[in-house]
């Protein structure tokens, strides 16, 4: 009974969980309600993710009516990976979220904090397993509307404004989503994603088809905040609450990629969109520009919050190219990539979250001499770092080798050196840090400080581990990565 | 190409260009916010002409009544539009009480002044 309703548990027991969390009201009893859901719904993807494994794709048809004319979620290998990436990163967090939360937010409103985390998370977890092109925009702008709020909450008023222009851009990217599908609509009188696979590719030609397909890619790619359309992401990553930088920059954008996975290799999966409609090279273009410019632009910041967001729209740059090269091995690259970025990420903006705790601030001063004061937070931050960069032994590593193979294999090798070169600014910024820290004496009026508290480095260090575990051994992210896109591309179902 | 033929598709194309640019052109964030709802608004009424089926009646079975029909218009996209209309209206919500908030801290509503202010800020750090 349980197992076969797993795939909507998935969705509804984060969401009917947020108005019980409002009844909780007492912070620590939110607290610790939240964590038990979200350890639940990570414990419902990873089943989810072996039944897909061992049995091929699940559908569950809601309310008992039949696809395409009801709602239907499929549990493919894609999404079964996305499933398990945000709720993975989402119940880590929760770990890191009590005092990091009890210190950044007014104790208040704490209950109301997790409430709109658990919306956020259903939201997110419902885009990555809808089936429906409607769904799924309900499911956006559920997730949207509850992170514009968790930004807002952060303790600088420049969240507000920040939160304001996400909220701005997040519209237009969702009402530009809601047009491409009201134009597919008009043309194949269908919502469902399986069954726009099939009627599509008669209908492709038209003007009508090619509007949708722009709307939708310059949508998905605001949200997804895809050079140059990034402009909001910088300042809600630098001045959320350091819990909503760490979940949403490992999760949103990369829930969004798959959105856009999705539309361009499933729904237009029969017509030529990558090579017959130019779609691929101006991706590649658009991901190389990422690459350069972001991590350029982060080498300048002092404010390290809003370096490592910069540094964020740069990796999205790697995981578009990995996608706009539209072969096997690129597609795998890219999809590995959204899992190696997402722990990567969080263990970053974690070592931000417990030196905000600690020292108060980000600005690159206040790391001085912290390798000696704050060990084994800074000792996690160098070795996500390398990650980052793409140092072999971890994750950050296999996917630029998967990028770099795919570009090879096309024989852009161009590309290959972009891929290299762009890692080399990596470098610059992550060591800015690592001078700081260890090759810089503390102020001598800095005050004494501890290491953070257990539970923030048990959960930085599941996920600074995680990102070494899976760079030593890769195999079983990566059977998924190129399981799911032979799926996508050569199977097609 | 008859008149009435696709004027609902260009009034739809006018509106949504007109509160795009609003919400591009202006400084001030209410005027944002209800350029962001015309542009939103143009989305509806292009989902409501496109259901629209020349000579069709509701697509309610009505004994006696609904003989001789024989076109219905879609239902479909108006229950889609009217949780669009749910969604635009709570994101207005939550951007009108963002904006408060904004006015509280900043004493304005003028973009180029808080812009303005955060970079002060900025430098002062």
């Amino acid at each position: 009974m349980i197992a076969a309703n797993l795939p909507i548990l998935q969705v509804i027991a984060p969401l009917l969980s947020a108005p019980l969390c409002v009844l909780l009201r007492r912070p620590g009893a939110a607290w610790a309600f939240a964590l038990a859901v979200t350890w639940a719904s990570f414990a419902i993807a990873l089943t989810l993710l072996s039944q897909v494994l061992e049995s091929g794709p699940i559908s569950y048809e809601i309310g008992g009516w039949a696809a395409p004319f009801g709602i239907e979620y499929r549990v493919d290998m894609i999404s079964a990976f996305v499933l398990v990436i945000v709720s993975a990163i989402g119940s880590a967090i929760m770990l890191f979220a009590r005092h990091s939360v009890a210190s950044e937010i007014r104790r208040e409103r704490i209950y109301l904090f997790y409430a709109m985390y658990l919306l956020c998370l259903s939201g997110l977890l419902g885009i990555a397993i809808t089936g429906d092109t409607f769904n799924l925009f309900v499911f956006l702008e559920i997730s949207s509307l509850s992170s514009y709020v968790l930004i807002s909450l952060g303790q600088d008023k420049r969240a507000l404004t920040a939160a304001f222009r996400y909220l701005v851009m997040g519209a237009i990217g969702a009402t530009f989503y809601i047009i491409g599908v009201g134009l597919m609509y008009m043309m194949t009188g269908t919502l469902n994603i399986a069954d726009l696979a099939v009627r599509l590719p008669a209908v492709a030609s038209t003007t009508t088809i090619l509007a949708a397909l722009a709307f939708l890619t310059v949508g998905i790619s605001l949200k997804l905040a895809l050079f140059p359309l990034h402009a909001w992401l910088p300042g809600a990553y630098a001045y959320a609450p350091s819990m909503v930088t760490a979940f949403m920059a490992a999760t949103a954008t990369k829930v969004a990629v798959y959105i856009l996975i999705r539309i361009l290799f499933t729904i237009f999966g029969g017509v030529d969109v990558m090579a017959g409609m130019h779609v691929g090279v101006i991706l590649t273009g658009l991901a190389v520009i990422a690459m350069f410019a972001a991590s350029t632009t982060a080498i300048f910041q002092p404010n390290l919050k809003r370096m490592l967001a910069y540094s964020s729209v740069a990796q999205i740059g790697y995981i578009i190219l990995g996608i706009s090269f539209a072969s096997e091995t690129g597609l795998a690259g890219g999809i590995i990539h959204l899992f190696n970025h997402a722990v990567t990420k969080s263990a970053l903006f974690m070592v931000m979250g417990c030196v905000v705790l600690r020292v108060g601030s980000v600005n690159i001063r206040a790391f001085d001499g912290l390798g000696a004061r704050m060990p084994l937070t800074m000792a996690a931050f160098v070795i996500a770092g390398l990650s980052l960069i793409g140092i072999p032994l971890t994750v950050g590593f296999i996917s630029k080798w998967y990028l770099i193979l795919a570009a090879l294999e096309k024989g852009w090798w161009p590309i290959a050196v972009v891929v290299v070169l762009s890692s080399l600014l990596a470098v610059i910024y992550v060591w800015r840090v690592v001078e700081a820290a260890y090759f810089r004496p503390a102020a001598a009026d800095a005050p004494e400080i501890s290491e953070a508290p257990a539970s923030m480095l048990i959960a930085l260090w599941l996920m600074t581990g995680a990102s070494v575990y899976f760079g030593v051994d890769a195999t079983r992210t990566l059977d998924v990565a190129l399981g799911a896109a032979k799926l996508l591309l050569v199977d097609r179902i | 190409m008859e008149f009435p033929g696709l004027f609902n598709y260009w009034i739809v194309i006018v509106l949504m260009m007109t509160g795009f640019y609003i919400v591009m052109a202006h400084g001030n964030l209410i005027k944002k916010i209800v350029g962001l709802n015309v542009f939103q608004v143009s989305v509806f009424v292009f989902y409501i002409s496109m259901s629209k089926v020349k000579g069709g009646t509701a697509p309610i079975l009505r004994p006696g009544l609904d003989e001789g029909v024989e076109v219905y218009a879609n239902p479909l996209p108006h229950v889609l539009i009217l949780t669009a209309i749910v969604v635009a209206v709570a994101t207005t919500a939550l951007a009108l009480s963002l904006i408060v908030r904004i006015r509280e801290e900043y004493g304005s509503i003028e973009e180029d002044e808080i812009i303005a202010q955060e970079n002060n800020q900025e430098e002062d750090q």
